[in-house]
């Protein structure tokens, strides 16, 4: 299944987008979407191991199944407030 | 009530909001753009969110102190875009009947907006260098160079 994440600060700025496609099996897990995101951005892997993921707005372990259609970002740690 | 906001923060209506005849204590948390972090002098900082997410998040946290103390009113905003040094970046103004739960809401309030909400700063450097902050485990501060 195809699914868009969305990327923002240092992984935009570096992926050079705000959203970036990924060919996943069914069922593929957030733990296999992070591995597969690492290996297209390679310069941007250290930043990647400390992100976290959400799923439709909820942040979701790296053994969470992604649903088809979901809406996925790439949370890299946050600096707020 | 939740905020985001480009426009500069209007700090007298976010005091306004949160004035309650029930309440004996009104609290107000300014975060400010500070003019040196780590040594290095900043001019400026960019802010970004992933706003259905940010939003979602800042009204759980709103839920989560409603549920810990006894509050009246709560209100946050954070600003989105460019600042310059002095200007505030978030406010959280809580109202409650007595003051400890007031300073204790809007102290566990930006704690948790530090945390987990999804919104990310760009600190534009005096020298004209820029970094993402990305806090590295443990309160340090590991940056993106750009």
């Amino acid at each position: 299944m195809n699914v868009r994440v969305r990327l923002f600060a240092a992984a935009r700025q570096a992926a050079g987008r705000d959203r970036i496609e990924l060919e996943l099996s069914e069922k593929a897990t957030v733990g296999q979407l992070r591995q597969r995101l690492a290996e297209k951005f390679p310069a941007l892997s250290s930043l990647i191991e400390r992100a976290m993921f959400a799923v439709d707005s909820e942040y979701a372990a790296d053994g969470h199944e992604i649903p088809a259609d979901a809406d996925v970002a790439c949370i890299p740690p946050v600096s707020g407030g | 009530m939740i905020y985001l906001t480009h426009e500069p923060i209007d700090t007298a209506a976010v005091l306004e909001a949160v004035r309650s005849p029930a309440a004996g204590a009104v609290v107000l948390f300014l975060g400010t753009v500070r003019e040196t972090t780590d040594g290095r002098r900043t001019s400026s900082l960019d802010y970004e969110c992933y706003a259905e997410m940010a939003e979602k998040k800042l009204a759980e946290l709103e839920d989560e102190a409603r549920n810990r103390w006894s509050l009246m009113e709560c209100e946050m905003v954070h600003r989105l875009g460019h600042l310059s040094v002095g200007e505030s970046s978030v406010a959280i103004a809580v109202s409650s009947a007595h003051r400890r739960s007031a300073f204790e809401a809007g102290l566990w309030l930006i704690d948790r907006i530090k945390e987990v909400v999804p919104i990310w700063k760009r600190e534009n450097y005096a020298d004209g260098t820029s970094d993402w902050v990305h806090p590295g485990p443990a309160g340090a501060t590991t940056t993106q160079e750009t």
